[in-house]
């Protein structure tokens, strides 16, 4: 069974606080920051992997973004995957998800034959959710977001779909896209072993010119959404601390909740 | 419609497009390859052929931005009921089709559904587009994203809105792939700049850290998907008709690879989390896995559900379908106790836009103490039993 898995680095959550925006130039202020696996691609991996271990295989792990992304397919090389390809380009820049879900979808094609293809249900830097989705849409296959369970029976996948209030079991056969939860499993560790074959092996790098692509669907030219503004939201009025005796605090509590209609 | 053809002149019968089909939709035939019904014109065999062979013609059409036209809500419906993020989306519709002068839609999917479709009268809908079929009266991303697509290329709508559910969330996407155009996730703003008839999609991002604002200036239709629980409900009017159009649309069984299973209801609460109007939430600072009773007694007294850090998650004292936070739940309910929970950016990520925070906590330093609307800094396990003592005392007295 072949599974691609499409990861991306994001800042570290811990830093998260430390990002400010620049209110002469409108961008962001994100220099020095640490990155990091988005958790719930670390998801996707450790599923490709046990899929491997029980079906045999390969895990081949993808990413789109600038150099410093290597990092991550190295730590996801790590873990267990059989190969890393990191998809770059000066003309990536400013893609939207739709441009960034054309472009992986090449870089996936350049790869060639695939049974699965898995993502994490979101990423936690842009938090849409939408690049899944348009990857499936790009590659016209089906797909399974927000699974929580995976089964692979010959062919097809069964799958447990997260919804608000249920989840439901869904069959596909395969090659489909699913974008996984966090309640799928816990991801491993790399082990000492999987860190020294790590670095034997080579992470590759495709650029523009590497994938067959229509320029006008790469990069700014290729993205319909423009940011056009970014700003740090209006910080929440400023708080008060209640101060005194434990009873007396409990009943200044109740009181605020009485006046604001809670009580 | 998109063609695909094989120029046998240039075909040398080297088969390299056919190992680069997923759908078995090439084969070959007297030494020259042959183009099968399967094909899903994805182009994978034309980015394969080196001798250029194979000829892939896609429709494209340049956009012209003003022959769009009016604003379109997506009626979610679960099981024939209308879901309540559509009666957010109206309220939203509205304002945005007023300021343009436009019409607002709705655009309802199911299969009998046409009696809940009258009970719409009265929210100011310009019109609804009624789709019944049989192939669309459960979900499945294919016939609604291709039911959408076909209605969006009929009738170009400039702004469709859909609930940023997870329903919303895989047919959004999907449907703008198809249509190459923009759409922005989990919108908690929508404006018109009035000029240009931009639609403006104010959305966090970075855990909340930031707010950005996008537009699509150059295609239509603009999609967005919008959170919910964040704008206001339309009010009924009672007043005026609804018309209504009925659209039959072009499905085939066969298009759908997903097949349904079952559908199994979550615990009762998990439910309770997302809905719930109060939320007490227990951390590290509980000590102890049993000490989550004391939780759920105040939340039981206040009408509210259980919520949990990540930290007491992960070390197994709850299960994980409590978690709040950037890895768990996103909640906004008008009330959040935050008990033993030092407020890491994560947590914060996950409720910072209740209404009404309660931080309780021994560290004055805490983080949760930034965004607390109420902080208490004291031993949750001397301050709670007090606090639930005096509410029941309170409740007895109140009956």
């Amino acid at each position: 069974m072949d599974i691609v898995v499409c990861i991306k680095q994001v800042p570290d959550t811990e830093e998260l606080p430390h990002i400010r925006v620049n209110p002469e130039t409108n961008t962001l202020v994100r220099e020095s920051v640490k990155g990091i696996i988005n958790p719930f691609d670390e998801n996707a991996i450790e599923e490709a992997l046990r899929l491997r271990e029980a079906k045999g295989g390969r895990v081949t792990v993808v990413s789109m973004g600038p150099p410093q992304a290597k990092e991550a397919l190295r730590k996801a090389l790590a873990m267990g995957a059989d190969q890393a390809i990191l998809i770059s380009d000066s003309s990536f820049a400013g893609s939207d998800t739709l441009a960034t879900s054309y472009t992986l979808a090449m870089g996936i094609r350049k790869i060639g034959k695939f049974d699965l293809l898995l993502l994490g249900k979101q990423a936690i830097d842009g938090d849409t959710a939408q690049v899944g989705p348009g990857l499936a849409e790009w590659l016209s296959i089906p797909q399974i977001t927000y699974a929580r369970k995976i089964e692979v029976n010959g062919n097809q996948i069964r799958a447990e779909r997260t919804l608000e209030d249920a989840f439901e079991m869904v069959e596909v056969t395969l090659p489909c896209l699913a974008t996984v939860t966090k309640e799928i499993n816990i991801p491993r560790y790399p082990s000492l072993k999987g860190l020294l074959s790590a670095k034997r092996k080579e992470v590759l790098v495709w650029g523009a010119d590497d994938l067959s692509l229509d320029r006008k669907r790469i990069g700014l030219e290729g993205s319909p959404t423009q940011v056009i503004k970014i700003f740090t939201p209006q910080p929440p009025p400023k708080g008060e601390i209640l101060t005194g005796e434990i009873p007396e605090v409990a009943d200044r509590l109740i009181e605020k909740l009485r006046e604001r209609k809670i009580l | 419609m998109a063609e695909i053809r094989v120029d046998l002149e240039k075909c040398n019968g080297c088969g390299e497009c056919i190992s680069s089909c997923s759908f078995s939709a090439l084969e070959m035939k007297d030494g020259k390859v042959r183009i099968l019904a399967t094909c899903t014109f994805c182009g994978a065999c034309v980015d394969a052929c080196s001798e250029e062979a194979i000829v892939l013609e896609k429709e494209e059409k340049k956009v012209d931005v003003s022959s769009y036209r009016g604003v379109w809500v997506f009626a979610e419906q679960r099981q024939g009921q209308i879901m309540p993020v559509t009666y957010e989306l109206l309220g939203e519709g509205r304002k945005l089709a007023d300021h343009l002068r436009e019409e607002l839609s709705l655009v309802l999917l199911g299969w009998k559904i046409e009696k809940k479709a009258r009970g719409l009268t009265g929210y100011r809908i310009d019109k609804l587009y009624l789709v019944e079929d049989p192939l669309l009266e459960y979900y499945y991303t294919s016939f609604y994203t291709q039911t959408l697509v076909d209605l969006v290329k009929s009738e170009n709508p400039e702004i469709i809105l859909l609930g940023a559910t997870s329903l919303g969330r895989d047919l959004a996407p999907r449907v703008a792939a198809r249509l190459k155009t923009g759409l922005t996730a989990d919108c908690t703003g929508l404006e018109i700049e009035p000029e240009e008839r931009n639609l403006l999609q104010t959305r966090p991002a970075l855990g909340g850290n930031i707010m950005a604002t996008i537009i699509s200036p150059h295609h239509r239709p603009q999609i967005a998907t919008v959170r919910p629980k964040v704008m206001k409900r339309a009010k009924p009017d009672g007043k005026g008709q609804l018309r209504v159009i009925k659209i039959k649309p072009n499905l085939t069984s066969e298009d759908e690879m997903v097949r349904i299973l079952d559908l199994i209801r979550e615990e009762k609460d998990v439910v309770d989390l997302q809905e719930a109007e109060i939320i007490v939430s227990g951390g590290r600072g509980l000590g102890k896995p049993e000490n989550f009773s004391i939780i759920r007694r105040l939340a039981h007294l206040l009408g509210g559900a259980v919520g949990a850090s990540r930290a007491v998650v992960d070390a197994g004292w709850i299960p994980s379908y409590h978690q709040v936070g950037q890895t768990g739940k996103s909640v906004q309910p008008k009330l959040y106790v935050a008990c033993g929970i030092s407020g890491a950016i994560q947590h914060q990520a996950g409720m910072r836009s209740s209404e009404i925070i309660v931080a309780i906590n021994k560290d004055p330093n805490a983080p949760i103490f930034d965004i607390a609307t109420y902080g208490i800094v004291a031993d949750l396990h001397r301050f709670l039993p007090l606090l639930i003592d005096k509410l029941e005392k309170r409740e007895k007295a109140l009956l």
